[in-house]
């Protein structure tokens, strides 16, 4: 069934970039945001740094470039979310089923077209914060873009289980906002975690987000993937327990 | 004779407190085109979707192929072509593409540029799914059926919303799948079709099986009434025809004249009274009862109710 999967994940693939702004809005929305961002906090930090207080500038595209790595993921996962909707409601999933495809292989398919997209992305972003921050991009790429991947692959997990039972796309993008926008909300990006009563701290530590954020500030400081064994076992493991329960819970229709 | 392709046995399938399938027996041999036929909501989908294993029944046996549905599905899905009712494609799928996809995933395929020829699609390969028309859509998913060379093809409603000529162009599409030594099972409402196409039917009604046969034997058992219709200026013809043994009806407005009987010697009776008796005639038709009028005296009502 290699083959089915392959031809269908290219296909799917196709399918997206014929969509009128699927590769741009997938592409280019995220840079935008983050040349943007990267604008505003680097002005800030210039006017800081002016003011002589001087450890800013170093940490200005360090949050950025994390924000934005989870908004190509949490992106994916919407459109995710969304195309299983359709293909649901549309009756295409069904069609499907009475072929020798399995749900496993339809959900890969659409989770490879998704990963290669959040690899476009992020391609495109470390381009955008080369010409940016030209002295602050001293991170490891490849280990950056793999705890990226990884962390995405955690998430569109979620998004699986989600996309597996959603009925019509009308409760799709709700589902997926509630879910999504909250799970960012927790990550620790944006207010430090022990700050939380310790319900909400339960709660953050079983989300692929939270996670993934702290894999990827790991990385981005230098204390490597080894001191963050925790997170990455953790990212793993909502990974296979989420796509197992996913195939189990699939809806066709 | 050989087993049967697909046998059912008293399937039940409910959903809640809805039965859409009570009790349908049927079997279909290698083949024949047999037609499930009966109004929405009869069961039809449901009868076939548990036979192509897509339902699990809550009761009742199904082979098909000597196969399981639901236990052999992974083999039995090799060796079955399945159309769905109002199926879908993705909207910016090419033609070829999902012909390609669909070959990728069966073990023994058929040639696809030759199945496109054959369905008339050839100039429509690089066009993608939205910009086909209904019953280019329908050639599609048929072509998507037999891709795989399947023993057994499955057609649901396959021609419902299509316009007229299209509609022909399918039937000529199923003739040919006969043809080829397939089995054909499909569901239809439109009674003509069945006619046309099926050498058997079964009569669904409530999600039971109230009658099955060739649409022939059908019609001979439920409505072996005969109508002959005709013109004549001839005054008085009542007194004349009034020795036709098989003669039950008659009615007239002076010009036309309607006669009715019973059974296939009523015709030939009427053309030697007519012939004896030396009546002029100007206009002469038969009309003949069709399995539209076997269902409505069955159930009591049209199929579109």
């Amino acid at each position: 069934m290699l083959k089915g999967f392959w031809k269908l994940t290219w296909v799917e693939l196709k399918i997206f970039v014929r969509e009128p702004l699927g590769l741009a809005g997938t592409l280019a929305a995220p840079l935008l945001l983050f040349v943007l961002f990267s604008r505003l906090m680097k002005g800030d930090a210039d006017a800081a740094s002016a003011t002589a207080t001087s450890t800013t500038n170093a940490a200005a595209p360090f949050n950025v470039a994390i924000l934005a790595a989870l908004l190509i993921a949490i992106n994916a996962v919407m459109s995710l979310i969304a195309i299983m909707a359709i293909y649901r409601e549309g009756g295409i999933l069904k069609r499907l089923r009475a072929t020798p495809l399995s749900p496993l292989t339809i959900l890969s398919a659409h989770v490879v077209v998704k990963l290669v997209l959040t690899v476009l992305s992020l391609m495109l972003l470390i381009g955008a914060g080369k010409r940016l921050f030209p002295g602050a991009m001293t991170v490891p790429f490849v280990s950056f873009a793999a705890a990226v991947l990884l962390g995405s692959l955690s998430i569109l997990s979620l998004g699986f289980l989600i996309a597996s039972m959603v009925p019509t796309s009308r409760f799709a993008q709700p589902i997926g906002a509630v879910v999504l926008y909250p799970m960012v909300a927790l990550s620790g990006l944006f207010f430090p975690l022990r700050d939380l009563p310790t319900w909400l701290q339960v709660v953050a530590s079983a989300l692929p987000t939270t996670h993934a954020v702290a894999l990827l500030q790991g990385v981005w400081d230098g204390s490597g993937w080894q001191a963050h064994a925790s997170d990455v076992v953790a990212l793993a493991l909502i990974f296979a327990v989420c796509s197992a329960l996913a195939t189990r819970w699939f809806r066709w229709e | 004779m050989a087993p049967p392709v697909i046998s059912v046995r008293q399937l039940r399938k409910q959903y809640g407190t809805t039965i859409a399938v009570a009790d349908v027996s049927l079997e279909v041999f290698e083949g024949e085109i047999f037609g499930l036929i009966g109004p929405n909501g009869a069961g039809k989908t449901t009868t076939m979707e548990c036979v192509e294993g897509l339902r699990t029944p809550d009761g009742g046996s199904i082979t098909v192929l000597g196969l399981d549905p639901h236990r052999d599905a992974t083999a039995l899905r090799q060796r079955i072509g399945v159309q769905h009712q109002d199926a879908h494609l993705q909207k910016r799928i090419k033609v070829w593409e999902a012909l390609d996809l669909w070959a990728t995933l069966y073990e023994r395929t058929v040639d696809g540029v030759d199945l496109l020829a054959r369905l008339g699609l050839s100039d429509k390969r690089d066009a993608k799914f939205m910009t086909l028309s209904g019953g280019q859509k329908q050639r599609l998913f048929v072509a998507l059926a037999l891709i795989h060379d399947p023993d057994v093809v499955f057609l649901d409603e396959l021609t419902t919303g299509l316009d007229p000529q299209a509609r022909r162009a399918i039937w000529e599409l199923i003739l040919g799948i006969r043809a080829r030594g397939k089995t054909v099972f499909l569901t239809t409402h439109l009674m003509e079709e069945a006619e046309r196409l099926c050498d058997r039917v079964a009569i669904i009604e409530h999600g039971t099986v109230i009658e099955m046969g060739t649409p022939r034997q059908l019609v001979a058992r439920h409505c072996p009434e005969r109508r002959v219709v005709f013109s004549s200026d001839d005054h008085n013809l009542a007194t004349r025809l009034i020795d036709i043994p098989t003669l039950r009806l008659t009615s007239s407005d002076g010009v036309t004249h309607m006669l009715s009987g019973e059974g296939d010697a009523f015709v030939t009776d009427v053309i030697q009274a007519i012939a004896r008796h030396d009546i002029r005639v100007r206009d002469f038709r038969t009309e003949l009862p069709t399995l539209e009028d076997v269902f409505l005296k069955l159930t009591g009502h049209g199929i579109r109710d």
